[in-house]
């Protein structure tokens, strides 16, 4: 585009595409926090007892009259703030890998890294559940997720690790794991196999306060790092070579990126399951409204995942009732037809 | 590209010693378990059979049923992975790796919870049924839009299609407990526990399948060779892929109706089939079929025993086996694009 034709910015300069961008991203940027703030609140005042949401504000405010206290901050505010967690991380990493790999399809559910923590969580819900305390649990799928991820790597290494290589291997692994994840489903009892399907949908039921504080800190750390690893992670969606000409370490650099996809991915996915599709669709969404800077993909994507996934668990527990349905099916209801229409509408690019 | 048996009369000696081999696996499968029989005994259960000698009773009741499934179903989708590789132009082209397993495996447990679906002719439809939406979800995903078929494009498909029918049955089964039950054994692949009378149903169409593909083989050979060559040469292409498809769904979506979840046979024996015979189709369908018969046969008798007292699922024992070839594979085709 040739800035000549664009509209004049304030100040007399002549906008660039990249002022309109910004621009652009700030807008997005403002109703998608309106919207989850909107939502928030929504998902509070929803449920069995729906409050009035004026009352909900009054009490976040600190100015309530305390009767609602325990509904909202123990019931229904650590769910809301883990799903919108657990959407940000997953919405983020799903964006890092699609970078990585550079394909739209990449996200940490088809290449084995959900698989891994499948993996390591059923083993846990099967075999040490009785003798082991379920806080555990997150723990094991965040070390599931590390060492299927660490295993993709060094299977796809050969003297370096290219996008092609990484994606084969990595769906290779993301069979061998479901297949593992079959044998304990089926060799367990009855029991842990319905605790363990419910786990491997995804569900934020019963999340507590100690949950949410857990999962902040790798999203509040690992969302800014990334954008700051934003201009390499730009240079290296244009191939190997040319971002070895520009300076970048591309080994090192990809190495990184996978790193904090696969932290977020595990972490979320520890405490909220296996919840699907949320990094496949947020990032083409996020690419559509704000374009294909890194560095402003990153924050709409976290903001659309987080938005996904807590409008879910709204409608998945309220919708229903008084059957409580996992967040997960209600995503990947959603989520799995809209991303094959997304497919079928960016087959070209 | 180099193969083993380059001259005629190597490919008919290789094909008797798939057939030798075929035999040896289904007698194994008919001795080897928790009971060993001695082979004379297997032998007189099949010609001389005496209802009042126990081993007799346990071959013919549960051993034969089930090593004719193993066969058949390892036939089928040897033979399906060999199309599917063909048409795709995909070396790491299966049902089970492009998602036309868990297509048919979604419908049926979405019968089973929704519509009660409860006999084997009406799953049999069904999977049928849900193998072609998948085959054609990941066909037109595969091949449509700018550069046309890519490898990559094809694989990265077939994953998002296995992993949004897997994300739909876990939906449906975590909703549903009751069908849980019923269909587990579905979701991991096994030839165990079934009666013949459940292949019956679907033998011929499965032989159908055998014998069509058989017939389709030189068709094949043309179109390998590629579109223009094949157009130029007077095939009509769209018919052959259309045929070809069919035969892949009907293959298929009828093993998974009998068996379940059986992965990576349709992906490892096309490359073991044409390292020994090259690129003719006419000669790689049938060593498909032996050696597909014989590997799943082989891999149910080694899933008896790896954890004895229990069995292992056999849809996880192809699957142990077949993830080394299948990131093995990965690793050789992403070296040279």
């Amino acid at each position: 585009m040739k800035p000549d034709i664009l509209p004049h910015a304030h100040g007399g300069r002549p906008a660039t595409a990249s002022d309109l961008l910004r621009k652009r991203f700030l807008k997005v940027l403002i109703a998608l926090i309106m919207l989850t703030a909107i939502l928030f609140l929504t998902g509070l005042s929803a449920g069995s007892t729906w409050l009035n949401p004026l009352e909900v504000m009054r009490h976040l405010a600190g100015a309530g009259s305390g009767e609602h206290a325990f509904v909202i901050d123990t019931l229904r505010m650590p769910r809301m703030l883990l799903a919108m967690l657990a959407g940000a991380a997953l919405g983020a990493a799903g964006l890092i890998m699609q970078g990585v790999v550079r394909n739209p399809l990449g996200s940490p559910d088809v290449v084995g890294v959900t698989g891994g923590a499948s993996v390591a969580a059923v083993f846990f819900i099967t075999y040490l559940a009785g003798s082991v305390s379920l806080r555990w649990l997150p723990a094991a799928a965040i070390a599931g997720a590390a060492v299927a991820s660490a295993l993709v790597y060094a299977l796809a290494w050969k003297k370096g690790v290219t996008p092609v290589r990484l994606v084969l291997v990595g769906i290779g692994i993301a069979a061998c794991m479901g297949a593992l994840t079959t044998m304990m489903i089926v060799m367990g009892d009855n029991y842990s196999t319905s605790s363990a399907y419910l786990w491997m949908t995804g569900s934020v039921y019963g999340a507590t306060k100690s949950d949410v504080l857990s999962l902040l800190p790798w999203v509040a750390l690992l969302i800014p790092l990334s954008v700051l690893f934003s201009r390499a992670s730009g240079i290296l969606e244009l191939g190997d070579e040319t971002a070895t000409g520009l300076g970048v370490r591309v080994q090192l650099h990809r190495l990184v990126m996978l790193a904090i996809s696969v932290s977020l991915a595990g972490a979320a996915v520890a405490f909220a399951g296996g919840i699907g599709f949320v990094g496949l669709i947020a990032p083409h969404m996020a690419r559509k409204l704000v374009g294909r800077s890194f560095a402003y993909l990153v924050p709409v994507s976290a903001l659309l995942g987080s938005l996904i996934v807590a409008l879910a668990d709204v409608v998945a527990r309220t919708a229903f009732l008084p059957m409580d349905i996992p967040a997960g099916v209600l995503v990947s209801g959603i989520g799995a037809p809209f991303f094959i229409y997304l497919l079928y509408r960016n087959r070209h690019q | 590209m180099t193969h083993l048996f380059s001259r005629v009369w190597a490919k008919w000696m290789g094909l008797v010693l798939s057939m030798l081999l075929f035999l040896a696996a289904f007698a194994a499968s008919l001795a080897f378990g928790q009971t060993p029989i001695a082979l004379e005994s297997v032998w007189d259960a099949l010609f001389h059979y005496d209802k009042s000698v126990q081993e007799h009773v346990i071959i013919t009741t549960s051993r034969l049923s089930r090593s004719a499934i193993a066969a058949a179903i390892g036939a089928s989708l040897a033979i399906a992975g060999s199309l599917l590789q063909a048409l795709t132009k995909n070396a790491l082209a299966s049902p089970s790796t492009f998602g036309i397993n868990s297509g048919a495996i979604f419908f049926i447990v979405a019968g089973a919870a929704f519509f009660s679906v409860s006999s084997m002719v009406q799953y049999m439809w069904i999977a049928f049924v849900g193998a072609a939406v998948a085959a054609l979800m990941v066909y037109v995903l595969g091949s449509s839009g700018r550069g046309g078929m890519s490898p990559m494009k094809f694989v990265l498909a077939g994953a998002a299609i296995t992993a949004l029918f897997v994300a739909m049955t876990q939906g449906v089964l975590v909703t549903d407990e009751q069908s849980l039950e019923s269909v587990l054994f579905w979701l991991a692949g096994s030839v165990a526990g079934r009666s013949v009378e459940m292949l019956l149903p679907i033998l011929p169409f499965m032989a159908g399948g055998w014998l069509a593909a058989l017939f389709m083989s030189h068709s094949v050979n043309i179109l390998t060779s590629g579109e223009e060559v094949a157009k130029g040469l007077g095939q009509r292409t769209i018919w052959v892929k259309s045929a070809m498809i069919a035969i892949i769904v009907l293959l298929a979506g009828g093993s998974v109706s009998v068996g379940g979840a059986i992965g990576f046979i349709g992906l490892i024996i096309p490359h073991i089939a044409r390292g020994l015979v090259g690129i003719d189709y006419r000669w790689i369908i049938p060593y498909c079929a032996l050696l597909g018969a014989s590997l799943l046969l082989l891999a149910d008798i080694a899933a008896r025993f790896v954890i004895m007292p229990q069995e292992m699922p056999i849809g996880v024992m192809t699957a142990l086996i077949g993830t080394p070839f299948f990131i093995y594979l990965a690793r050789r085709r992403a070296g040279r694009t």
